[in-house]
């Protein structure tokens, strides 16, 4: 085993910070405990809880779609797309991300099956699956394996080296926050690498196809069958789904982006996390995530990514139960004295700017 | 007929409207379901879903449920069995009962019994009520009538077997069947012999209809007890060499039925269906069994390594990605058998059901959807 991973530093909080390798086994006991203690319990509740997003996310989808018919009436037009982008948001992050971990296929519900499930959004499951359950989360923040990290587009980590088309660092995260379900869906073409020349444009057909469907199909919905359905409300209702849409991708770049690249989480090279065993492998999602606090509202609508900690060691626990778990790891790691970053939404994303702009240059 | 139609026409647009690919990308890339279903939970496109109508309780183990099926069920054959799928715990929950109704009936009555290990029948018989929604399968299962019904016939049933005899009863009866029939139903007690009013009101009423009632646990003056023999058999039914004869139950009364037609050279008069829990596997540290992979055709003899690598090592590429159980990408639906999980060293029987192959190895033989 490499030096670098019996003993790992954490520079932030302590430079002369270290956990000796049975603490690490320890603390990996203890959360695989954790863990079989809370799968153990899963059941009606956990159905049931998830059953009522999935009644709430159709109702506001019907009721904001059918708002939008309504247009004529301004504030119809208001709470018509308001209502559509809550749906969109509950699709995607509480239900979508979280089915598709596999977080809800022991309820056997066809519904609910991970190898079937799609959600409203241009990436297919598919795709989305392998590079975020398998390459994100298995090499969580390790720079060159994780392509969450900067999503081939920014520079997230001194690790990264500097290039003057990273000056426009802002800009590039503007875009992609604005058309985030696009950069998400493009994000398994590994474009950056197609254009480097590591792999060729063949090599990604099948991807390409998957990808072109599914954002056909969901522009076809929202930008043309629903606009000729309301007829003369056509414009408002384009307008309306377009909103929708772009509220859904800044939220969830937001959350998203609150939840690896605040100040203070840290990035790995590959050298380091050769070889780790399981007290290794929680240690580094912790130190690579971070949590939002907030109130249960604002958990349910983060998909419970609030909780991005508690998610990145238990990606597959149903994610309504991380803020029971969060009081238990919170308490672990005080008592390893683990670094466990949280902070409200305006101070994490703040920090997430002033890094994306601080990196923008060498 | 134009009446019929019309009268039928709003329903078969609403059909054909939901139906369409126009509703479909609407909706994509949800199921239409998921929207109906907020106005009808039985609403379905393809999967039948019934609604129970009726709940009664003719024994302390058992309950007979009326159910109205949603007009995807497609009808089955006396004798067959449907998957009933109950929601537990939060886990949908899915076993196997042969209807006692006719195919004739509107509704569909199901009898289930308690066993002591059944999680779907003690759930049913200690919570069922009028208004749940349960899953259906299509009707499936050989052990049936052929299409002309033959002449003589012998129906020998033991504890809950007596439902698709039942059905096959009822339905012969019904349609006038006129060669002669010989019920013989092996219970425990008096207090566990399901249908025993119904039975006895037919063998009243139908001539044809010889009825036996063995009450294996009981004695009396004038009763018949003890297991299905050849004695027995040839003391209520005489020769049962010109009868068709039709067994359904535990495994020791069809070891019994099939032992004495055997040797009488009989085999092919005998029709059977086992109705019993599959036998709880005991786990030992050695591997055993074979694993086979049900779509590709190909069987490995199980070497106690996870399924993903056991699957590689027979020349499939199964989809995974972390190889250590975190992203589900390995996920695949393991038909029968008994796995058991590396990480966790938890053991469990499944059939049916999604299992993540790079942390589970097989316990014993295995058919696994890959
Ligand atoms: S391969 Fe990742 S969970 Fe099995």
């Amino acid at each position: 085993m490499p030096k670098s991973a019996t003993k790992q530093a954490n520079p932030i909080t302590d430079p002369e910070f270290e956990l000796t390798q049975e603490q690490l086994d320890l603390f990996g006991e203890e959360l695989d405990a954790l863990r079989a203690r809370v799968l153990d319990d899963l059941g009606q509740r956990d159905a049931d809880y998830i059953n009522k997003i999935l009644n709430a996310q159709r109702g506001f989808e019907v009721a904001g779609r059918g708002m939008l018919f309504l247009s004529f009436i301004p504030p119809a037009w208001i709470a018509g797309t308001v209502s559509l982008g809550i749906s969109k948001i509950l699709d995607n992050m509480e239900i979508g991300h979280n089915v598709m971990h596999g977080q809800y296929d022991w309820t056997q519900d066809p519904r609910l099956d991970s190898t079937q499930f799609e959600w409203d959004t241009s990436s297919p499951s598919v795709n989305w699956k392998d590079s975020h359950n398998y390459q994100h989360h298995t090499h969580t923040n390790i720079v060159g394996k994780d392509r969450d990290v900067g999503y081939g587009i920014l520079r997230m980590s001194e690790d990264q080296p500097w290039h003057p088309y990273y000056l426009g660092n802002l800009l590039y995260a503007t875009l992609l926050m604005t058309f985030f379900e696009y950069g998400v869906a493009m994000h398994d073409l590994e474009v950056e690498r197609m254009v480097s020349g590591e792999i060729s444009v063949t090599e990604k057909r099948e991807e390409f196809d998957h990808i072109w469907r599914k954002v056909r199909d969901q522009a076809v919905k929202d930008y043309v069958l629903f606009p000729l359905l309301a007829g003369p409300m056509a414009p408002a209702v384009l307008a309306g789904n377009f909103s929708a849409n772009i509220i859904r991708n800044i939220w969830s770049f937001m959350i998203i982006f609150c939840g690896h690249f605040p100040e203070g989480v840290e990035e790995f090279t590959e050298e380091e996390t050769a070889n780790e065993t399981r007290g290794q492998w929680y240690y580094r999602q912790i130190l690579g995530s971070a949590n939002l606090t907030g109130g249960k509202i604002f958990h349910i609508m983060s998909g419970n990514l609030s909780h991005q900690i508690e998610h990145h060691l238990f990606p597959d626990i149903p994610a309504h139960r991380y803020s029971e778990i969060a009081v238990e790891v919170k308490e672990a790691c005080a008592r390893f004295g683990i670094p466990y970053n949280t902070g409200p939404l305006p101070r994490q994303f703040g920090s997430v700017v002033k890094k994306i702009a601080r990196l923008s240059l060498p | 007929m134009a009446l019929g139609y019309l009268r039928n026409s709003p329903r078969r647009i609403t059909r054909g409207l939901l139906d369409s690919q126009f509703v479909e990308s609407l909706v994509s890339p949800n199921p239409v379901e998921r929207y109906i279903g907020l106005l009808d939970p039985t609403w379905s496109r393809r999967d039948v879903r019934a609604e129970v109508v009726g709940v009664d309780r003719q024994t302390p183990r058992s309950v007979t449920l009326t159910l109205q099926p949603n007009s995807n069920w497609a009808g089955f054959v006396p004798g067959q069995h449907v998957g009933l799928t109950v929601e537990i715990d939060g886990v949908l929950t899915t076993r196997y009962y042969s209807p006692a109704s006719r195919p004739a009936d509107k509704r569909l009555e199901l009898t289930i019994s308690a066993h002591p290990a059944g999680k779907v029948s003690n759930f049913l018989v200690k919570n069922a009520r009028v208004g749940m929604i349960l899953g259906l399968s299509p009707a499936e299962g050989e052990f049936v009538l052929p299409s002309s019904p033959p002449g003589e016939l012998l129906l020998i049933s033991g504890g809950s077997g007596i439902t698709p005899m039942m059905s096959i009863l009822r339905t012969l009866l019904g349609d006038e069947h006129a060669a002669p029939i010989t019920f013989l139903h092996y219970a425990r007690t008096g207090r566990d012999a399901l249908y025993r009013e119904e039975l006895e009101r037919l063998a009243a009423e139908y001539e044809n209809l010889n009825l036996v009632t063995v009450l294996t646990r009981e004695t009396g003056p004038k009763l018949i007890s003890g297991r299905l023999s050849r004695e027995q058999l040839k003391s209520i039914h005489g020769d049962h060499a010109n009868a068709e004869a039709y067994v359904c139950g535990p495994e020791s009364l069809i070891a019994a039925a099939e032992s004495i037609w055997s040797q009488d050279q009989l085999e092919d008069k005998l029709h059977t269906e086992l109705f019993s829990l599959p036998e709880p596997l005991v786990v030992t540290e050695d591997a055993v069994g074979s694993v086979r992979f049900t779509k590709s055709g190909v069987e490995v003899a199980n070497d106690g390594q996870s399924l993903l690598v056991q699957a590689e090592q027979g020349g499939l590429s199964p989809r995974h990605g972390c190889r250590m159980g975190i992203c589900h990408t390995c996920v695949c639906r393991l038909e029968s058998g008994t796995v058991r999980n590396v990480r966790t060293g938890e053991v469990k029987t499944v059939s049916n059901e999604l299992v993540q192959i790079c942390v589970n190895a097989p316990v014993g033989d295995m058919e696994i959807d890959l």
